[in-house]
């Protein structure tokens, strides 16, 4: 019965946000082309046979960027921006009273938007096939869908990350410059401008107790065919969720008994 | 008479803006500890690529660290005037507010180019000028007049082409409403800015001559502060500067006509 509601609102929901994105899918075809960094960095290391120095080769390391690109693309978080912009019109107040946690609403929102996104991703995946043919590959099913469950935990992560951020709102009015400022360790350290593996020792010996390499290197590394830990990656992924989901759970207890409307 | 008519009312522009920003002190501090950590987070990536090699494209460490700096002296830029004030445009014209700013007996695209300041990003130019003077010093370079003028023409040319470009886009918001992610592309494209344009592969190379110029935004500046750059480029920098402002211009006046008030 209650698992049977559940369903149905999650469903609902789901079904809402994806029609509500659809209105905006030039948006996001513009937001998906926004994410071809990672191909301009692939660009400086093969051009610069950069890639002979930490033995991957071009054909792995095209293919490394290439998924990176695709978890970057189902990565992609902005909850943060969306509550702060509800928060400050007063768009929460009527949200709190509905039986329903705000967040799931973004979270569908979040989900719906990477449905409608994956088509255009897999268009600009056409195009980097048809330069790059000699990348072509077919992963293993198996791997496949490991990578799908790692992006989603990936996901996850930023989400939870960006959810706690988003509850500071609650007591200052622009959380999203602490956003900003988290945005660029995650920037750097995940894996999207240059793969783990060719980070200085000095930073290796520490990253990977950070949620950073979890987020793009590690799924990108899974899907893409180049070694990796598989156990460990994922226990650390879902590690870093046991640790964070409490964390939101209680700063956003805190922050709803903090809130008040506005004008009271 | 006319000149002095706009100096005064930009200084009521800074004295507003200011004013409005300096509200939110804490914000101002995360963003400065943002600047610092993203110059650390792009030399460290620099420094990756230049581990185990002497040159990139052509260029050494200490050279590539000079691109470093007009890059964050000109994004300093964009984050104090071009970014605050071009994604007001968006929001101009979907409430209608355009109205109020065409009906000023005052030149619009002086009011919307500049009417905010974010004094954030007046940091990020600071610490890029620190970054070109270590530059200076590290790479021995001699500070003449003819490089002084030189450099001075060349950085503000590239001042003129971001501006356009983003002007440029801000603008096409008269037909299509919303136009963030299609400046989340040009940022992303900018990006490459950091980098020396000859390790790119010479298709991009052309791509980012021609379409969108980069070459002249950073390239040809640092060119100029190794001594390396031809006259000839510099006039044809300038040239292609002058082609941007007035096209940008023309750009402007032609949506204006376009332009049809909210609801009408």
């Amino acid at each position: 019965m209650i698992s049977n509601l559940i369903n149905r609102k999650i469903f609902t929901l789901l079904k809402v946000q994806y029609s509500n994105m659809l209105e905006y899918r030039v948006e996001i075809a513009l937001w998906a082309i926004s994410g071809i960094i990672p191909f301009f960095m692939l660009n400086i290391w093969t051009n610069n046979n950069l890639n002979e120095s930490i033995n991957i080769s071009d054909v792995m390391l095209s293919r490394y960027f290439l998924c990176a690109f695709f978890v970057r693309q189902f990565s992609v978080v902005w909850v943060v921006f969306s509550f702060e912009e509800d928060s400050l019109m007063g768009k929460v107040s009527p949200y709190l009273i509905q039986p329903l946690n705000p967040f799931l609403r973004y979270f569908a929102q979040h989900l719906a938007e990477q449905i409608t996104r994956f088509p255009f991703a897999l268009i600009i995946a056409f195009f980097f096939f048809i330069f790059n043919t000699e990348s072509i590959w077919i992963p293993n099913l198996g791997l496949l869908l490991l990578s799908i469950v790692s992006t989603f935990l990936s996901f996850l992560i930023q989400f939870l990350i960006q959810s706690i951020v988003a509850c500071l709102c609650f007591w200052t009015e622009k959380a999203s410059s602490i956003e900003r400022l988290l945005f660029i360790p995650t920037l750097f350290l995940s894996g999207l401008l240059a793969p783990v593996v060719s980070f200085p020792a000095y930073v290796k010996s520490w990253i990977y107790l950070t949620p950073f390499p979890y987020l793009i290197d590690f799924p990108a590394n899974l899907l893409s065919g180049n070694e990796t830990n598989i156990s460990g990656g994922l226990s650390m992924q879902i590690l870093w969720i046991f640790i964070l989901f409490p964390l939101f759970m209680k700063i956003w207890s805190e922050g709803t008994k903090k809130y008040t409307a506005m004008g009271s | 008479m006319n000149l002095r008519k706009y100096l005064k009312v930009y200084k009521k522009f800074l004295h507003t803006s200011l004013a409005s920003e300096l509200e939110y002190k804490t914000n101002i501090l995360v963003d400065l500890i943002t600047a610092i950590l993203s110059l650390i987070g792009s030399i460290f990536l620099l420094s990756i690529f230049f581990q185990n090699n002497g040159y990139i494209g052509g260029w050494t460490f200490e050279q590539a660290l000079i691109i470093q700096g007009i890059y964050t002296i000109l994004n300093g830029i964009t984050n104090t005037w071009f970014n605050p004030n071009l994604t007001e445009i968006v929001k101009h014209i979907r409430e209608g507010t355009l109205d109020f700013v065409l009906i000023k007996p005052i030149d619009s695209q002086f009011f919307i180019s500049l009417k905010k300041i974010n004094p954030s990003g007046f940091l990020e130019i600071i610490l890029g000028f620190f970054l070109l003077f270590f530059c200076i010093r590290i790479n021995q370079i001699n500070l003449n007049l003819s490089f002084l003028t030189q450099s001075l023409i060349t950085i503000s040319c590239s001042i003129c082409i971001l501006y356009s470009l983003w002007f440029f886009i801000s603008t096409t918001t008269i037909w299509f409403v919303k136009t963030w992610n299609a400046i989340e592309v040009l940022r992303s494209f900018l990006y490459i800015g950091r980098f020396p344009l000859n390790s790119f592969s010479f298709s991009l190379r052309i791509f980012f001559s021609i379409f969108i110029p980069i070459a002249f935004i950073t390239t040809i500046p640092s060119e100029v502060f190794l001594g390396l750059s031809q006259l000839w480029k510099i006039l044809l920098e300038v040239i292609v500067t002058s082609v941007f402002l007035i096209t940008s211009r023309k750009f402007w006046l032609f949506a204006l006509k376009s332009y049809s008030s909210a609801s009408s």
